[in-house]
């Protein structure tokens, strides 16, 4: 097979575990819009808060440690203890629960029939808070993650392409895992949403509020539930990019790459946030191969969302997105 | 009675207020956003210079400094709205460390005579203070930078690297593609084949690169990058196992916060630097006395000795001197920002007065004209030590090719001059 087919087959397969990282980051974006009709601007920040308390729990660090230090003239340097991975995950999803319950308690309850561009716009503020209140909580430093997930090259596909096409591919042990994640993740969600009682009444508010009232079911149970998944979604996206990265305050602009999966999957759809997520993926991956070398490269961010606009010419709902039909 | 309340209350005010502070410098600083964890130590380090300074010695020349702190957030827009609210205090220089907010403010200070000093970073053709009257980026540009890697690895290769192939990773900003006029012209006269990668910002995402870099396996990578792009960059690079040790990265990309999350993997990067690491200096013995241990350190106190905090430091030194020298040119301790000017353009930094301020060895000997704001254009290569968590030295201070450099800065000054109908000096 010629090299440069080798290669585009090289940058495709990696553009689709690029895809599962955006689907993960547009899942949660989804999920709050499904059920409630918010654009959550914050999700991006739930997913760098949610990371930063993971690992300032793993490194047994104590929250708000400069501002007690500085406010009681303290020399507080962390608990002196570390926590293992799993049970820091526990804690940390522990923390988005309460932080879903703060927020229907305290923003979404007094909003509840407002139009949707103050429901965003609190979201916003929200976005703000919440970088805020990690900063102060755990600092700005830029903090190593580690859950025991493999990284790197995976050796098993490089050394079989390579005996098979004389050329080995490069997969990353970490994308790998994510797309096992991504995987277990939806399947845990459809699920949910189909076989269990909350999941049933989720669904139910996601089709009519109204209708879901009238019949019993808590608005603000629903909410905070819906939060609360998708706290849970930005903990996991935000362990698979912090890895790569390292968790830093700029961990928040992943929801940038979210934007176009979500143009173009529907805002509504879960199977459209990750068909969503691997077109873009492999979309912008394949182009910047084929086309970025003649157009002086950088292409992948601006053909996300070129990407997106073509779609939406032709399904303005997006892919996977429900017609509105409204009468007057 | 409510006239002798409010003397009282005035009078109390000029009683129990802080001292008048002569010496003003403006802190541009980002504590928070993105690259926070980069613009904190840098802050850190700056504050903390100024604050040794009225502790120990009762200021600069016997005025005061006050230093003003304006959060950036590293956003133009906020860095221009600072320099505005700023600039009426007496500001005596500026030093935005962003590219973006020194494009914005070139004009501006120019407009109302103040001082800007960009300290290896900014528009490199700065340099040229024929052109730039207000406009400071020594001791080194980008284009040392990228004269230097290419120096270092003509050393590393017997003088030889036609045939090689070496690529550049950069932020597509103007900041990222400064190096690449340089690099062009060395490319020609060196013979070695130049591959240019662009990454978007902020950088988070770059498999595409690095499969490049894969396939095209070049024998060097150069990198100039800023906050999460140097983060992923290395991590990837570890990835697709790149010896790390031809991976060299400007100064922007060779902070602890940029080879830690990589771990052990990071081994061996390398990157330039215009000024030492670490906390082996006599001036971090007086830091200890008067700053840190008498509770004064800026923010959480705890950055002493990492490259950002010591590149803070050597910011606030390179200030000062200016502001000293000004004192010294003009005979008089509360300066103008035109004095300071004149202080920037006549400073001389050489070892003796690097060792009287503590800092022998901290960075190259240089000085400065009417016509050169550049600096010495020397620079040296470090290299991460996992397993210590440090940056070694591994050279010493490389001279850039100057010849090829002035050259460049001279075509690309006049331009703008040509441009912004703006008259040479310095004639």
């Amino acid at each position: 097979m010629p090299d440069q087919v080798l290669f585009a087959i090289e940058v495709m397969l990696n553009g689709l575990m690029a895809g599962v990282l955006y689907a993960l980051v547009a899942l949660g974006f989804v999920l709050i819009f499904k059920a409630s009709g918010i654009f959550n601007y914050a999700q991006g920040v739930m997913a760098l808060f949610a990371a930063l308390t993971l690992v300032g729990i793993m490194e047994g660090q104590v929250p708000f440690e400069h501002l007690i230090n500085v406010v009681f003239g303290t020399e507080i340097h962390g608990f002196g203890w570390t926590v293992p991975a799993l049970l820091a995950i526990i804690l940390t999803m522990v923390v988005m629960v309460i932080f879903a319950w703060l927020v229907n308690k305290l923003v979404l309850r007094h909003l509840v029939n407002q139009e949707p561009i103050i429901l965003f716009m609190a979201t916003i503020g929200l976005a703000y808070f919440l970088e805020g209140l990690g900063d102060m909580m755990w600092g700005s430093d830029i903090k190593a993650l580690d859950v025991g997930l493999p990284q790197g090259l995976n050796t098993w596909i490089d050394e079989t392409t390579f005996n098979l096409f004389g050329y080995g591919f490069y997969i990353d042990n970490l994308d790998i895992s994510a797309a096992i994640i991504a995987a277990l993740l939806v399947a845990g969600l459809v699920v949910f949403s189909q076989y269990t009682k909350q999941g049933r009444a989720l669904r139910a508010v996601a089709d009519d509020h109204q209708a879901a009232l009238s019949v019993g079911i808590s608005l603000n149970y629903i909410w905070v539930l819906t939060w609360s998944i998708a706290g849970f979604v930005a903990l996991v996206a935000g362990i698979m990019w912090g890895a790569k990265s390292g968790v830093q305050f700029s961990l928040s602009l992943i929801a940038l790459k979210a934007l176009p999966v979500l143009m173009l999957g529907g805002f509504t759809s879960i199977p459209g946030a990750i068909v969503g997520g691997l077109i873009i993926g492999v979309g912008e991956k394949l182009f910047e191969f084929l086309v970025g070398p003649l157009v002086g490269g950088a292409t992948e961010n601006w053909f996300a969302y070129v990407l997106a606009l073509i779609f939406l010419v032709f399904r303005p709902q997006g892919l996977f997105g429900e017609r509105l039909i409204e009468r007057v | 009675m409510k006239t002798r309340i409010l003397a009282g209350a005035l009078a109390a005010a000029m009683v129990t207020g802080p001292a008048l502070a002569e010496l003003t410098f403006p802190s541009l600083s980002y504590r928070t956003g993105p690259y926070a964890a980069n613009g904190i130590p840098f802050a850190d380090g700056y504050a903390d210079y100024f604050t040794l300074l009225n502790e120990r010695d009762g200021g600069i020349g016997g005025e005061m400094i006050n230093m003003i702190e304006c959060e950036t957030g590293y956003n133009t827009e906020k860095g221009v709205e600072c320099y505005e609210s700023t600039k009426g205090e007496g500001a005596l220089v500026y030093q935005p460390l962003s590219t973006g907010i020194t494009y914005q403010l070139i004009p501006r200070v120019t407009a109302d005579g103040i001082p800007l000093h960009t300290l290896g970073y900014g528009r490199t053709s700065a340099a040229n203070g024929k052109v730039f009257e207000w406009v400071f980026n020594y001791p080194a540009t980008y284009w040392d930078g990228a004269s230097v890697a290419i120096k270092y690895l003509l050393d590393e290769n017997g003088g030889d690297l036609s045939g090689k192939k070496i690529a550049l990773v950069y932020h597509n900003s103007a900041y990222g593609k400064e190096p690449i006029r340089t690099l062009t012209e060395l490319s020609g006269q060196h013979g070695f084949d130049l591959l240019e990668l662009p990454v978007d910002h902020p950088g988070q995402e770059q498999r595409s690169t690095w499969v490049q870099v894969r396939q095209q396996r070049p024998d060097y990578v150069l990198m100039w990058g800023w906050g999460v792009m140097n983060q992923v960059a290395i991590q990837e690079a570890v990835n697709i196992r790149f010896p790390m040790e031809n991976f060299i990265g400007i100064w922007w990309s060779g902070s602890e916060n940029d080879v830690k999350p990589a771990g052990d993997g990071a081994n061996g990067y390398k990157a330039l630097n215009f000024h030492a690491p670490g906390a082996d200096f006599a001036i971090y013995d007086d830091l200890k006395t008067h700053v840190y241990d008498a509770g004064k350190a800026a923010g959480a106190g705890d950055q002493m000795g990492t490259v950002l905090y010591n590149r803070g430091l050597y910011a606030a030194m390179i200030a000062a001197e200016g502001a000293r020298k000004a004192q010294e040119i003009h005979g008089v301790s509360a300066i103008t920002p035109a004095q300071m000017r004149d202080g920037l353009e006549q400073l001389a930094i050489d070892e003796a007065r690097m060792e009287e301020l503590g800092l022998g060895g901290f960075g190259p000997t240089f000085e400065s004209s009417c016509a050169s704001h550049g600096g010495s254009g020397r620079v040296a290569v470090n290299q991460w030590n996992a397993a210590d968590g440090k940056w070694e030295v591994l050279t010493d201070y490389i001279q850039s090719d100057q010849e090829l450099i002035g050259r460049l800065v001279e075509e690309d000054s006049v331009a703008y001059a040509e441009e912004n109908g703006i008259e040479m000096r310095c004639q």
